[in-house]
């Protein structure tokens, strides 16, 4: 041993690696990556403000135009829900498509090419620690939003509401892995690119009002947004009594979003490899002042 | 098989597609670091060096030629590679400002594998090492330019790595720092033998301080590549000494000095615009080699003067530079753009 570490005997041993290195490798390397975002919740206090009580007006401005109207009282409990949901797909906008842009910035991405681990795991590590963070603020906004407005929530099968979360996270965080590739390839402005797709996922995923209001597109919305068909299930399954219908069976949107799951967290390794060859054959896309 | 060497490069060879004309970055380099060598690239902004270590360390593809790092092909072994080498750039600001400086080196031990106490028990390690004990739980967005390249540095150090990049390690640091920062490679070159270092940079201390065999490189190719040592002497194969004397020689004067046997030529320092002041005389001698200077000193002493100074006048790396390129470093008309 010295000082500086173990010395080994030479670098061609020190190079061959066990598989069950490699996988530890990984999991250590995606539980590195989700700690920035987990430590982050005890760090910067001014997301209570940004993450919760903003989202909390947002909501309440629905709330108000819902009783105004004297729409169902379930509409409040969607709103509520649906601004939780929000605070994921936010995440998964800024905190996982726009992310690699950002890390080509600081210079982290070149280090991330130069280690040992894949770089799914470093977009498994942010979705991680992505949905660790927003789950606190998605509980504190559910949490306010219900006792201040009161909602009733009639959950018959808590197990299988549980499951649609997951299985609704999924393909969301996929999207996000996906798109963080994309951002990359596509253009050096992820801040406009995030901007672009931040408000028409608000309309198309129903997040303020039950999708079958825009009945015509429903369908079609159903069969692409991990978002829409998530809330969608998650709806019927916190308002089992409700009147309101879904879009399709819980069962058959379960399908859906495993589906999707599978889909966006394929296509997420398919562009990662596409951006890992185009940065080495190009060169402007790792290193970060080109 | 090249698995001997910790670099090796044959031709490499990088093009950037670049308007309007592409730009040759790299001009067919060839070289061999061996195993436990510290080597260094100098050479001016431009001149090809970090298109190189991003070769080397599995960024970039060759447009053409090959190279291998610890006997692994840089195009189709990255995953070896990556096992074995690690990498620190001047001026990184690489991690997240809201961790600690030890929150952020155990993160990135992580993404090196290393179990959580071994990673912590490096991290604490590499912190002393490097100085940063005071600022351990202080967070990486308020450190210093010199601390921050400090965390860096033991960053790259996390793995242990085998064939370690610093490119341009000590850009845009003051004095002290950057002295700091060299004192600690070589720190990590006595105390981890047979590891390898490829350093990039454009000052020539650093250079002649940390490396074992320099190559000179500008506008994609290397010029020149040795020891400082060989370098000097291959614009200047003569020893040159500057002599100071109480008064002239007597007894055939200064020509009796240049007709010693090893002695090219003896002149006055004066005539170089290079006195030695009025009541000393300076001689300006040029030998064979070094040994001859034994003679110098004698035939100097037996003509009655007395020996007041001796300086060895050697070339500096620039001197090198300028001979080999026609121009100084701040003459550069690079293309770092694009490398």
């Amino acid at each position: 041993m010295t000082r500086f570490g173990a010395v080994a005997t030479n670098a061609r041993d020190a190079a061959e690696w066990s598989t069950g290195r490699v996988v530890r490798t990984n999991l250590r390397a995606i539980f590195g990556r989700a700690y920035p975002r987990i430590i982050g919740l005890t760090r910067e206090p001014s997301w209570v403000f940004f993450e919760i009580v903003l989202p909390f007006l947002a909501v309440s401005a629905f709330v108000f135009v819902y009783r105004a109207l004297e729409a169902p009282e379930e509409y409040i409990g969607f709103v509520v829900l649906g601004g939780a949901v929000t605070a994921f797909w936010l995440n998964v906008v800024w905190m996982m498509a726009a992310q690699f842009y950002w890390e080509k910035d600081q210079g982290n991405l070149e280090l991330y090419f130069t280690a040992p681990m894949h770089l799914m795991s470093i977009l498994a590590g942010m979705a991680i620690g992505g949905l660790v963070l927003t789950s606190s603020r998605a509980l504190a906004v559910i949490g306010i939003g219900s006792l201040v407005y009161g909602v009733t929530y009639d959950v018959q099968e808590p197990f299988a509401l549980a499951g649609v979360f997951l299985l609704t996270m999924i393909p969301l965080y996929g999207m996000g892995m996906l798109f963080a590739s994309l951002f990359l390839l596509w253009g050096r402005e992820a801040y406009h690119l995030a901007e672009l797709l931040q408000e028409p996922i608000y309309f198309l995923g129903g997040v303020n009002f039950p999708l079958q209001a825009i009945s015509a597109v429903a369908g079609v919305v159903i069969a692409t947004l991990p978002l829409a068909v998530g809330l969608d299930a998650m709806r019927q399954l916190a308002f089992s009594s409700s009147p309101v219908e879904g879009v399709l069976p819980v069962q058959t949107e379960a399908i859906i979003l495993a589906a999707m799951g599978v889909l966006f967290l394929v296509g997420a390794r398919l562009a990662l490899r596409y951006l890992e060859e185009l940065a080495r054959r190009e060169g402007r896309l790792t290193l970060r002042w080109q | 098989m090249p698995d001997e060497l910790a670099i090796r490069a044959r031709g490499v060879t990088r093009v950037y597609k670049a308007k309007p004309q592409p730009v040759t970055a790299l001009g067919g380099v060839d070289l061999d670091v061996r195993p436990g060598e510290y080597f260094g690239l100098l050479g001016p902004n431009g001149a090809g060096k970090t298109t190189l270590i991003k070769i080397l360390t599995t960024l970039l593809l060759p447009s053409a030629g090959t190279a291998h790092v610890a006997g692994f092909d840089v195009v189709t072994e990255t995953a070896k590679i990556r096992r074995v080498i690690n990498m620190v750039s001047g001026g990184e600001q690489s991690g997240y400002g809201l961790l600690t400086t030890r929150e952020q080196l155990w993160m990135f031990s992580q993404f090196y594998g290393l179990p959580q106490r071994e990673g912590w028990r490096r991290v604490d390690e590499l912190i002393e090492i490097t100085g940063l004990v005071e600022q351990r739980d202080q967070k990486v967005r308020t450190l210093s330019t010199g601390q921050r390249q400090k965390l860096n540095f033991a960053r790259g150090l996390l793995n242990d790595p085998w064939v370690l990049f610093l490119d341009e390690p000590t850009l845009g640091l003051d004095v002290a720092a950057a002295r700091e920062l060299r004192d600690h490679t070589l720190s990590w070159k006595a105390a981890a033998p047979g590891r390898t270092l490829l350093l990039t940079t454009h000052y020539m201390v650093e250079a002649e301080q940390l490396c074992d065999r320099i190559a000179i490189v500008d506008r994609g190719r290397i010029l020149a590549l040795g020891t400082p040592e060989q370098l000097r002497r291959s614009v200047q194969a003569e020893s040159i000494f500057r002599i100071e004397l109480d008064q002239l020689p007597q007894n055939g004067g200064i020509a009796a000095i240049a007709s010693l046997p090893g002695v090219l030529s003896a002149v006055h320092a004066d005539e170089d615009g290079d006195g030695a002041g009025s009541d000393r005389v300076a001689l300006k001698v040029a030998l064979e080699d070094d040994s001859a200077l034994t003679s110098v000193i004698t035939a100097v002493a037996a003509r009655g003067s007395q020996l007041v100074g001796l300086a060895k006048s050697e070339p500096s790396l620039e001197d090198v530079f300028v001979e080999l390129v026609g121009r100084g470093f701040g003459d550069e008309d690079g293309v770092e753009s694009a490398s």
